[in-house]
């Protein structure tokens, strides 16, 4: 393994680990805050062991995307040092900002976990949103931060020099907004779905059917409008990636020659050396509306654009057909729950419709990482979208591989004792959260 | 702004260093305690760290971003030579940080504990000596830019006499500064006695560490004694210290905690300060009389504008939260309420 391919492995499985933790960690506490509402205003204890039982899957996550975010923080300039010694002061802005926003995180998650009691309730359950609104606050950030690398901004590029820095302009360069507002609602989809199908799976197994049942309605709630508009966003991001980085999208439609009329490939397998997509269905004209809003427009292709800025086509394409399949498939699941909610309630307990909460789980999160996969392989061969090259960035440190080999063990197994963690406080649910369960309602039971 | 910037610089690493090092410490106290006493000791650290155990760990990841936006020459260079102890640093933090919350929100309390405790101990002794040998190799000028072999450029510009002694010396400080801390949160006067015993061993061991980072410093050839003695502010920084240690002695036995936690923060900030004062404003010491200042290598004057602002803006922000959490836990003991 080169240097520059483990340095390459590393940072995509530092973040890959990473994003999960901090997804959950930024739409957990609304989940909470909703249930701690409800408990407030109904005194019904139900709510306050869910917000707790939440509160505590809360802390262990909280906890591993600390520390995979303080991995990270270090590994920007131990894998990519030349990048951030000229980056570094144009993109620092979102950084330092989120500097703070994690800081009240971290302040706010103190007052509330071990809070119970102690202070007036309301204060109590305020520190609980203020958790939630700095963890978005972060995300937010740091996604700028990530977007100023798709569309560098806030600074003049004269040979091989960075000149007249503006790190606000940096900050609010074209792509933020796009893939932030994508982001955030890619974090609540995925974590509002992996939550509810764990609910769900309880509830189908008929274990504290009434607890259960409480914690499964607000996370699909929270789930379901997410994932519906999540498509909406994903165009507004497409549109506005056809603008500032064709070949992305070239890449991610396995689009190889310019055409006017653009055919939208569905799957397929592009072939880089022929030129070619095998076995994949075409809709004419439906790439030029979804980049361009128009059905006839040219839509660049691969071929325009040189050799060796090409990004990998397979991975990109295959990644995003992933990302837009699963997206479909969570907003199907939507439609028909809202449905359930609105004018179907006997759906609502119904074993399929559940099962299909089930099935969801790893969905959000698989899309997720698909996401990234198409943003950032998209952006290859460049770091900094146009400027400078990923391998000129890479760290001149020999044997990166046997760093990469050491993380991937230790994330491989922070992952499974996460998991197995999680498994336990789901197990102790009943003794530990839900010590008598209410008398089941009738129709919560099919 | 620039001073500013440097301010918060400086008192990121000094706060990580009091309140993250205590919290180190406590690990370490943990590794030291007779199996007897060790679930005790276990209850009152969690009291007393618990609620704020996050935060103690932010200040560092504000030194580290204040580093790559202000100062990003210093931040990619000790990035590049110090790969390895960082390295290793970043998995004490991990393995520690996860370990401790593993062990507290298992439901399930099992044979699991044996192997979080073990984690937990063992990080918390290896992360601060890690913390502690960056912090001398980034002093101690044995990074060399032109070296061209991998031993030189990535092994030696950490692995020396000098700071492998600074490493020691800051575990001992760490332990020193959580069992100053412990004395206080103990109820019962067992404890009490317990932590005033480790204090007084930790103390003996930082003042031999001590000793033996003067005896490596000329071994290496780090000009140490000139820093601390060749200039009338380090003088007095060490004056200082020592007198706070004969006075935290004398005071030890006595109780009130509160005068041996300041005493104790003191005498680790006045070492810092007297190290820091001697070559400021050079930050990173290189091979051969080179180095980076926090005046040269700074960032252009609009990112250290603005990242002044967004540091004033932030304290605004956190400090009143930050003191009210430290007041809110520290007015009662965690246990009168649920958890
Ligand atoms: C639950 C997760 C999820 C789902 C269901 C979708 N996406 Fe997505 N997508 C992401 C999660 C995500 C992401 C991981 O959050 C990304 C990576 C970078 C970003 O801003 O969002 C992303 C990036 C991303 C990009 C690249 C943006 C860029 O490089 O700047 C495009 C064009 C789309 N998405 C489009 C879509 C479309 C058309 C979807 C239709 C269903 C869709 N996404 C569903
Ligand atoms: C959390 C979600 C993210 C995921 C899953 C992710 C994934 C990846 C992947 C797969 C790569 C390797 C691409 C390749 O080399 O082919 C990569 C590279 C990289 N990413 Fe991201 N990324 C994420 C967010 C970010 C953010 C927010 C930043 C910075 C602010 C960032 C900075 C980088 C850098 C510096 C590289 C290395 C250079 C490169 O290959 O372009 N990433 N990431
Ligand atoms: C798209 C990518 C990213 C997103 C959405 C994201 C979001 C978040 C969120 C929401 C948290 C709070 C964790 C929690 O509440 O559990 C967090 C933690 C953290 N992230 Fe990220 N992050 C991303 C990438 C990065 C990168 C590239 C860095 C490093 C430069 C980073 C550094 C950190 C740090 C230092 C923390 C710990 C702070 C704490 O203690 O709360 N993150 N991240």
């Amino acid at each position: 393994m080169d240097d520059l391919f483990a340095a390459r492995s590393q940072m995509a499985l530092s973040l890959g680990f990473h994003i999960i933790y901090a997804c959950i960690g930024m739409v957990m506490p609304f989940f909470m805050a909703v249930s701690h509402y409800r408990y407030l205003t109904s005194h019904q204890d139900v709510y306050k062991r869910l917000t707790k039982a939440w509160s505590k899957g809360v802390a262990i996550f909280f906890a591993t995307g600390a520390v995979s975010g303080t991995m990270l923080s270090f590994e920007l300039g131990l894998l990519w040092p030349k990048f951030m010694e000229h980056a570094g002061p144009i993109f620092g802005m979102p950084f330092s900002l989120e500097g703070t926003a994690f800081f009240i995180e971290a302040i706010a998650l103190g007052f509330f976990l071990y809070g119970w009691g102690r202070f007036n309730p309301w204060f109590h359950w305020f520190t609980g949103v203020v958790v939630g609104l700095s963890g978005l606050a972060s995300g937010i950030l740091v996604v700028s931060a990530n977007a100023w690398m798709n569309s560098p901004a806030g600074f003049d590029y004269v040979n091989g020099q960075y000149l007249n820095i503006d790190p606000i302009k940096a900050m609010f360069n074209d792509a933020w907004f796009s893939q932030a507002l994508h982001m955030t609602l890619a974090a609540f989809a995925a974590t509002g779905f992996a939550v509810a199908g764990l609910h769900a799976l309880m509830i189908l197994r008929k274990k504290n059917v009434v607890f259960h049942a409480k914690a499964f309605k607000i996370a699909a709630i929270f789930g379901a409008v997410a994932a519906i508009l999540q498509p909406i966003s994903g165009d507004i991001s497409a549109k506005d990636v056809a603008q500032r980085q064709p070949a992305k999208l070239a890449a991610m439609e396995a689009h190889f020659h310019t055409e006017k009329a653009a055919p939208l490939v569905l799957g397929g397998l592009p072939d880089e050396d022929k030129k070619e997509v095998n076995y994949a269905i075409k809709i004419p004209g439906m790439l030029s509306f979804l980049a361009h809003g128009n059905f006839e427009q040219e839509v660049t292709g691969l071929d325009q654009i040189p050799e060796e800025n090409h990004p990998p086509v397979l991975v990109t394409h295959i990644a995003f057909q992933i990302m837009v399949g699963l997206g479909m498939f969570l907003m199907l699941v939507s439609f028909l729950y809202l449905l359930a909610l609105w004018k179907k309630k006997n759906w609502l307990y119904s074993t399929w419709l559940l099962r299909l909460f089930v099935m969801a789980i790893p969905l959000g999160f698989i899309a997720i990482e698909a996401g990234w996969t198409v943003t950032e392989v998209g952006r290859q061969p460049w770091i900094l979208n146009g400027i400078m090259r990923t391998k000129d960035a890479v760290t001149p440190m020999p044997g990166i591989a046997y760093s990469f080999y050491l993380f991937a063990a230790i994330y491989v197994s922070l992952s499974l004792v996460v998991a197995y963690l999680l498994y336990r406080q789901i197990k102790a649910v009943p003794t530990l959260y839900d010590v008598t369960p209410a008398p089941e309602p009738a129709h919560a039971t099919h | 702004m620039l001073y500013v910037v440097i301010t918060f610089l400086c008192l990121g690493i000094l706060l990580y260093f009091l309140l993250g090092g205590a919290d180190f410490g406590a690990g370490i106290i943990e590794l030291f305690t007779h199996r007897r006493n060790i679930r005790r000791t276990r209850t009152t650290m969690y009291h007393a760290i618990g609620p704020i155990w996050e935060a103690n760990h932010m200040w560092l990841i504000i030194a580290i971003v204040i580093l790559f936006v202000g100062f990003p020459r210093i931040y990619a260079t000790m990035s590049v030579y110090l790969h390895i102890p960082l390295l290793l640093l970043l998995i004490g933090i991990i393995a520690r940080g996860t370990a401790f919350v593993f062990r507290h929100y298992d439901a399930v309390v099992d044979e699991m504990q044996v192997v979080y405790n073990n984690i937990f101990v063992y990080s918390s002794f290896l992360t601060p000596l890690f913390l502690g040998i960056i912090a001398g190799s980034v002093v101690s000028g044995h990074i060399d830019v032109q070296a061209d072999n991998f031993l030189d450029a990535y092994v030696f510009s950490w692995l020396h006499w000098f700071s492998v002694a600074v490493g020691f010396f800051t575990v001992a400080l760490c332990g020193f500064l959580a069992a100053i801390y412990l004395i206080g949160e103990a109820e019962e006067e067992q404890d009490r006695r317990r932590f005033i015993e480790k204090a007084k061993i930790l103390n003996l061991v930082a003042v031999i560490c001590g000793a033996l980072v003067f005896v490596s410093a000329q071994v290496e050839g780090v000009p140490l004694v000139n820093w601390l003695f060749g200039n009338a502010v380090s003088f007095t920084a060490i004056v200082a210290a020592t007198l706070s240690l004969l006075l935290l002695w004398v005071l030890l036995g006595r109780g009130q905690s509160k005068v041996l936690r300041f005493l104790a923060g003191f005498q680790v900030t006045m070492i810092l300060v007297a190290i820091g004062y001697a070559h400021f404003p050079n930050f990173l010491l290189l091979r051969g009389g080179d180095h980076l200042s926090l005046f040269e290598a700074q960032a252009p004057a609009s990112t250290i504008n603005a990242l002044g602002w967004a540091l004033v803006l932030g304290s605004v922000l956190i400090l009143p939260a930050l003191f009210y959490l430290f007041y809110s836990f520290q007015k009662k003991p965690l246990h009168d309420y649920e958890v």
